[in-house]
Parts: structure tokens; sequence; C-alpha cells
């Protein structure tokens, strides 16, 4: 194709998208098109696989029969979000194998707050409600994204994920109404959480350098900073209402502006924790690559089982 | 092991791990009797029966659906977008296949 039938595609796609029409996998769309979006997708993919790691963690210790089932829900619906948004990815043209070598070899980056450890049992109220309200805030937009399979999937994934928060929440709820040492250790969870919740949204706009073209493509809706302010927003009098304390000092209610004024990210940790140098980010990738490999024999083993069956099959026939 | 260590680790491990990899399947589902079934996405796995299953965890967690169909990718022939043109204009200029197409007296009734 000469370079001016590739500019005249590109215009059509991107009025396509500008008139709200979907693109699917086997439309035409601009390199870069795709690429931003396996990149995406994957790193949101590798996300859910990777933050089932943290909650896996308090399973087995939950403390009521209710919040074991709770979690493991939870958890079995992340692993099931990993996978609509893998298959998804796939539609791309790039193989399962692909993407999970991507992950393990530290090419492809997951979300930066499951580098941090759940310490205490009101950790999994903390990562439902802060940590799943964030990502809601973040997936909402995307249900309307201009990638269909895309889309499609992040219905689907908002859709089950409002119980994630709400069961945090509920957590916390009840650890506020407990004992002095239950009330001191859903606070402690919330110091610990709110800050990487804060830089989930991602950095701020003057850093940011796919936002431009993301809105272009709808990839993304509102800013980063948006995000984070509609996110405090709504989160501070949820936490007023069980008694918490935001850990912020600067945290106060601007009149004029009907938003929260907060203060200063500590965006050096952010940064640290990207580069891999959260308090986490070994063991995460351990415990992903031993899964991986520890699981080999099985997949082996599944595959050869399905293959003998089949020639039995074929025999029987004949 | 560092982490720069286990990427090698895996890197290495990467070459010479078997290359069957479990085929993909489409996965269609009718939510409830009356209803076709609808393509809900994909997923890996080694045979038809260890897809049915996986589909009912991966696609079916809250009652979405009564009944699953699923299909091996490679067995789907797809149009291709690129020929919308030959295989979907033809119908857009016979007009005369939609009931506003025909001039009627407004006094007619059930028709």
């Amino acid at each position: 194709m000469s370079e001016e039938q590739i500019k005249n595609l590109e215009k059509q796609f991107e009025e396509r998208i500008a008139r709200d029409e979907k693109i699917e996998p086997k439309d035409w769309m601009p390199d870069k098109y795709r690429q931003t979006h396996i990149r995406q997708m994957s790193q949101h993919a590798h996300s859910e696989i990777v933050g089932m790691l943290p909650e896996g963690n308090w399973i087995s210790r939950a403390p009521t029969l209710r919040r074991k089932v709770a979690l493991l829900a939870k958890v079995q619906d992340e692993a099931g979000h990993g996978l609509y948004l893998y298959s998804a990815c796939e539609t791309l043209g790039i193989s399962r194998d692909a993407l999970y070598e991507q992950l393990h070899s530290g090419k492809a980056k997951y979300s930066s707050i499951f580098n941090y450890p759940t310490v205490t049992w009101a950790d999994m109220g903390a990562v439902g409600w802060l940590v799943d309200g964030a990502a809601i805030i973040n997936q909402v937009p995307l249900c309307s994204t201009s990638f269909g399979p895309y889309a499609r999937a992040m219905v689907r994934v908002c859709k089950e994920e409002s119980f994630h928060q709400r069961q945090g929440y509920e957590i916390m709820l009840k650890l506020t109404q407990g004992t002095p040492e239950q009330i001191d250790m859903a606070q402690d969870a919330l110091n610990r959480w709110w800050w990487p919740s804060l830089m989930m949204l991602g950095p701020t706009d003057a850093e940011s350098v796919h936002t431009e073209q993301s809105m272009k493509w709808k990839l993304k809706r509102k800013s980063n900073d948006d995000l984070r302010q509609q996110f405090i927003d709504q989160t501070v009098p949820q936490a007023e209402l069980i008694g918490l304390t935001i850990p912020d000092p600067d945290l106060k209610w601007n009149e004029e502006r009907g938003s929260y004024d907060f203060g200063e990210i500590n965006w050096d940790e952010f940064w640290q924790v990207v580069k891999g140098h959260g308090p986490m980010n070994k063991e995460r990738m351990k415990a992903r690559i031993d899964a991986w490999e520890g699981g080999e024999w099985v997949r082996d083993a599944a595959m050869a089982h399905a293959e003998k069956k089949a020639e039995r099959k074929i025999k029987q026939a004949i | 092991m560092s982490l720069a260590l286990l990427k090698e680790h895996y890197t290495n491990k990467n070459i010479i791990m078997s290359t069957k990899n479990w085929p993909l399947w489409e996965v269609f589902v009718r939510s409830k009797n009356g209803l076709e079934h609808r393509h809900f996405g994909s997923l890996h796995a080694a045979d038809a029966e260890m897809a049915l299953e996986n589909a009912r965890d991966v696609y079916t967690r809250r009652n979405e659906g009564v009944s699953i169909w699923v299909v091996e990718s490679k067995d789907i022939t797809a149009s291709n977008p690129e020929h919308n043109g030959e295989l979907f204009e033809p119908a857009q200029d016979k007009v005369y296949r939609h009931p506003t197409f025909y001039d009627l007296p407004d006094d007619v009734k059930y028709m």
C-alpha cells in the first residue's frame, strides 16, 4: 500500500471512531492502534491475574465462612476478568503464550498497587473498598471504548466488580463497629492503602504520555487527574460515615470548586514501585512464574489425554 | 533469586518449553430458553469437554446461561471486512424487499 493510501485509511478510521462506530478485530486498523490496545489490554489482564495474589493470601484465614465465600468468589471473578481480557487481546493477533511471556519476563507491566503487601485482615477490606473502587472509576468509561472486544469485556467486568467494592466496605464497616483493636486495624489499613490507591489512577496529566492519543481512541474519556478527583470526592464521605480518618492533613473541602483539595502525592514512590522496587514486586512475579511452571505438567497431561481420547474415537469409528 | 535471575531463568525455560498449547475455543451461551445462543467470548482448553467446563466457570458464574456451545476457533470461517462492499452492498438498493416500498391507499386495513 502506498503512503497516501495508508493516510487515507487512517483518516477514515479516525472518522469512524469519532462517529462512535466500534472497531472489530478483523477491521483494518493503524498499527499503532493495534499495538496500543495490545499493551493496554494485556496490562489490564495481567493486573487482574497478579491482583489475585494479595487476596489469595487471606482466603485460608478469612474470619468467617461468609467472608471466605465472598473472598473466594471475588478472586475467582478476577481470574475470569483476566481471561475475558486476555481473549479480547488475542483477537488482535497475539497468542496467549506470548502475553504470558511478556508478563513473566518483566516486559509487560501490571498495576503497581499489587506490589504492596496485605498484612492484616483489614487489608481485604481496604483493597475491596479503595483498590476496586479506584479500578471501577478507571473501568466504567472503558465500557464505551472504541475497540469492540475490549468494550464488551469491560461491560462484563464492571457488572461483576460492584460486589467487590461493597464486600470490602462491609469488612471495614464491621471492623469499625468492633473492639478498639479492630478499629485501629481498619484505620491502619486505610493509612497504608490510601496513597497507593490515589497513585493507581496514574501519573498527573502533565506527566502522562499516552493521554492525548488515548482520548481520541476512547481508551480514555477523562484525564488521570479528573478521575483521581472523582475518586477522592466520592471516597472521603464514605470514610467519614464509618468514622475513619483519611491520612492526609491537607485534605480540605473546597466550597468554590465543590471538591476536596488534597496533599502532595509521593510520585517518587510511585515510580520506584513501577520500576520494580516496591515491597512485593519480586514475590508477586515469583509466585506467578512458579504457578505457571508448576502447572506445566498439568497442561501437558491434559493435552496428552485429549489426544489419546481423540485417537480412541477414530479407532472405534474404523 | 533476584528479579534479573528470575527473568533469565524464565527466558531460558521458555525456549525449551513444549509448544503444545491448548487450542482456542469460542463460547456461545443461551441465556434462557426462547433466546438464541449468543457469542460470549473465547477460552483455551485441551478438548471440547474441558472447554465446556471452563466456559461454565468463566462465562456463567452468575446464572447467565442454560445452555453452552463451544467450537474450536479454527473451525469458524469468517467473512473478511475488506469484502463488505461486494458482500453486503447489493442489499442496499433493494428497497422493494421492504413493505414500505409499496404504495397503498390510506384506508386499507390490516396490511
